[in-house]
């Protein structure tokens, strides 16, 4: 984890989980993620046409808009998936241009998608899953790989932390998991991959108000100065339990309106209708 | 879609095997003259100073090999087999008068052991596995022999077995797979020329894993071993067989024999990893794996299981099978095939169930990538006696990419009204969704094909003894990755 000694003291107030906007920023800080003037097709029809989002460390966004908006093709073109091709713009993460990089090299660098629907990997159990996975990022950084009591170690102190069951790392990836387990195995992950910027897709479609509450409990608890979140919702439940410094409007592949965790509010009350016709 | 090309792209990419087995062990052989006729067989037999019987055995099997034709029900295609083109037997020079001990072995060959992972030095080796070591057409060392005798198992070349127990031999050999059998198990029993030879006595667990790796060697080399197993009354016994061979232009012939005897209590576990030399991504060259495996439950409660890892051969044409005829006997056959390229397998198992209350089940998983095709191809047969038996099948296929093949041929025939049959089959695809997920938590696409595919077989990797599992699990991602790893 790359910590960078401004950002603990400077950050602080931004974990303190009160949805506080006002923060100063330190100008020269690196942003964590940068996006300028996002265009994206997919088989030729345009679905984002021109986005900018900036994000500092340990700040929470909420990217909120309605079905087909574009908010899980944004999601997806961070984290670098095949079939959707950048027409302009660039994403910068880090002070590093993302463009062109495969998908794993971006999660070695920190940055984490929590799936709106977590894929199934039949007879491969959740630990050997994710024990790979860390040692593929630790391999890419050419750093020692972990050896089995070191990676026991880590994944208790972790489902300890978030309050989950080890019965649930023997099982196969996502196999047999209800809703909420899957997303539950979602935070679990993240937890353990320690990314830097995490982008939750849609962590709350499909669940009741209880598995949301666990859900949200265990962002929470991952909150960090220097570690980012976009949280990408259709609806502002979610937001009721995960608080967060800035939520945009995505609507028609650009971003609306931009503003504080009141919008999320505003929009629960008049729903998306008024951007339809900002569009129309 | 953009994204699938993309995918089955990158997948097939990874799906170049690269075969790090494929070295020639530069070694002044023996080879008889090429070709094959009856002298062919008496120049082998006179090699092996067999008895006058098996010469006798040999000969029958040659001249009613000429009256057959080879079997062209299963869905592989290979030009005709020129079998005068062959040699048929090759040995190491100085390996006349059988392995001899370690310390005599020619280093060359132990170098080439060691290069296949195969040390033969005992110490060196995985304590608790024997290793029966066939180069070419002979055994060249045979490990922790003492040890075993200590117990009572015999585990030794056939052609030492001859010497040391003719009678076990005579009274067993041929009997599970008799020389009429089929033209490749045929062509076997003609020109046999070495392979292991497991006996357990009454009441004995055979204290370590007994194994034979086979190695091709010599060009235009046929290899034709031959495995004998009996495990009497009450034993248990576990074999694994490994086979590589050098990459060549030329098709090399594999026909071996395996045959197991399993009497009243006892349990065979055979498990074969084989990863012969596939021929290259255009198709040319490998191994023909021609092979006719079968085990008879011959005691009651007895128990034969097979467990089968598939990834090399240019085509495998191997059904292991079990004939159940003890009452309360157990049949059970575990299977991976892994195609790729060109590569075609038509592989399956059939259950003969003959006695009461038998009970078979079949795990089969198949992996096809590239351009290969594979067959499951099974039978299981209820006989009219063979009151309350009953079969679980499970035939499981994954294709990798859009221009491979995976087809289920199930037989099924029941004479009995009281036992059960049941088959179930799936067919599926590695996901872009999964390879994404994967490649997102930092997996490199290679190993996440593996992964993937490792889950997909787990079941049966799971049957392996432990020692090998572990080789295995790799040998399945490196027959569809671009690197070891």
């Amino acid at each position: 984890m790359k910590r960078k000694s401004w950002s603990v003291s400077l950050l602080k107030e931004a974990s303190a989980r009160t949805g506080s906007v006002e923060k100063k920023v330190n100008k020269k800080a690196i942003k964590m993620l940068e996006i300028k003037n996002l265009h994206v097709s997919v088989d030729g029809a345009e679905i984002l046409k021109g986005i900018d989002l900036s994000i500092d460390p340990g700040e929470m966004h909420a990217i909120m808009g309605p079905n087909g908006s574009g908010k899980s093709t944004l999601s997806h073109v961070i984290a670098g998936r095949d079939g959707y091709e950048i027409t302009g713009g660039r994403i910068i993460f880090q002070g590093e241009d993302l463009t062109g990089m495969e998908p794993e090299e971006r999660a070695a660098k920190g940055i984490f998608l929590a799936f709106q629907y977590p894929v199934e990997i039949p007879g491969v159990a959740n630990t050997t899953f994710l024990k790979e996975a860390v040692n593929a990022i630790h391999r890419f950084k050419g750093e020692d790989e972990l050896d089995a009591m070191q990676f026991v170690k880590i994944m208790r102190a972790k489902t300890k932390e978030l309050g989950i069951s080890d019965d649930m790392l023997k099982r196969a990836v996502n196999v047999g998991f209800s809703g909420g387990e899957k997303k539950r195995n979602e935070i679990l992950q993240m937890a353990v991959l320690n990314p830097t910027l995490a982008i939750l897709d849609e962590t709350d479609s499909g669940l009741d108000i209880d598995a949301l509450k666990i859900v949200a409990e265990g962002v929470n608890k991952l909150r960090a100065p220097d570690r980012s979140m976009l949280i990408i919702t259709h609806y502002q439940r979610l937001l009721d339990y995960i608080v967060p410094d800035k939520v945009h409007v995505l609507a028609h592949g650009r971003i609306q309106r931009t503003g504080g965790k009141e919008l999320a509010l505003e929009l629960e009350e008049n729903g998306y209708a008024e951007f339809d016709e900002a569009v129309a | 879609m953009v994204a699938t090309t993309k995918t089955v792209e990158q997948v097939q990419e990874l799906a170049d095997d690269k075969y790090k087995y494929g070295f020639v062990t530069d070694i002044e052989s023996e080879t008889a003259p090429k070709g094959l006729n009856e002298d062919t067989v008496r120049f082998i037999s006179a090699k092996k100073n067999e008895p006058e019987w098996l010469l006798e055995w040999r000969l029958k099997a040659f001249r009613h090999w000429l009256t057959m034709s080879e079997p062209k029900w299963s869905k592989v295609t290979f030009p005709p087999i020129d079998y005068q083109a062959s040699y048929y037997y090759s040995a190491p020079k100085g390996t006349d008068d059988g392995p001899k001990s370690l310390d005599e072995v020619d280093p060359e060959l132990l170098k080439t052991y060691e290069k296949l992972g195969i040390p033969l030095k005992e110490q060196e080796f995985l304590s608790g596995v024997a290793v029966d070591a066939v180069f070419d057409s002979v055994s060249v060392a045979t490990t922790f022999k003492v040890k075993l005798e200590e117990v009572g198992v015999i585990f030794c070349p056939i052609s030492e077995a001859l010497e040391k127990c003719p009678d076990l031999v005579k009274k067993y050999l041929g009997t599970v797979v008799p020389y009429t059998d089929n033209k490749h198990a045929t062509l076997n029993s003609a020109v046999f020329t070495d392979g292991s030879f497991v006996y357990i006595p009454p009441g004995v667990r055979c204290p370590m894993e007994l194994s034979t790796y086979f190695r091709i060697n010599a060009k235009e080399t046929g290899q034709f071993e031959r495995t004998l197993i009996i495990a009497d009354k009450d034993s248990y016994v576990s074999y694994l067989e490994g086979c590589t061979a050098p990459m060549r232009d030329e098709n090399q012939l594999h026909a071996a024999v395996v045959e197991l005897i399993a009497l009243d209590d006892a349990e065979i576990k055979y498990s074969t990893v084989q990863n012969w030399y596939p021929g290259d991504e255009n198709g040319k060259g490998g191994i023909y794996n021609f092979v006719t495996k079968r085990g008879a439950c011959r005691g009651r409660n007895s128990k034969i299981s097979w467990t089968q890892v598939e990834t090399g051969s240019a085509i495998t044409w191997k059904y292991p099978s079990c004939i159940l005829q003890g009452d309360n006997s157990v049949g059970e056959f575990y299977s991976i095939a892994i195609t790729n390229n060109c590569q075609q397998a038509d592989t399956g198992t059939k259950m003969i169930h003959l006695g009461r209350n038998t009970t078979s089940k079949i795990i089969s998983k198949g992996i096809s990538a590239g351009r290969a095709n594979q067959t499951y191809r099974g039978l299981v047969k209820m006989s009219p006696k063979a009151e309350g038996a009953r079969n679980f099948t499970q035939c499981d296929s994954l294709l990798i990419g859009d221009q491979c093949g995976a087809h289920t041929v199930p037989y099924i025939e029941s004479k009995n009204k009281t036992a059960i049959v049941e088959h179930e089959a799936t067919t599926s695809t590695i996901s872009e969704d999964q390879l994404f997920y994967l490649r997102q938590r930092g997996i490199p696409a290679e190993a996440a094909v593996a992964l993937v595919v490792n889950g997909f077989c787990r079941e049966v990797l799971q049957q392996l003894p432990m020692e090998f599992a572990v080789e295995a699990q790799k040998l399945v991602g490196i027959s569809l990755e671009g690197s070891v790893g």
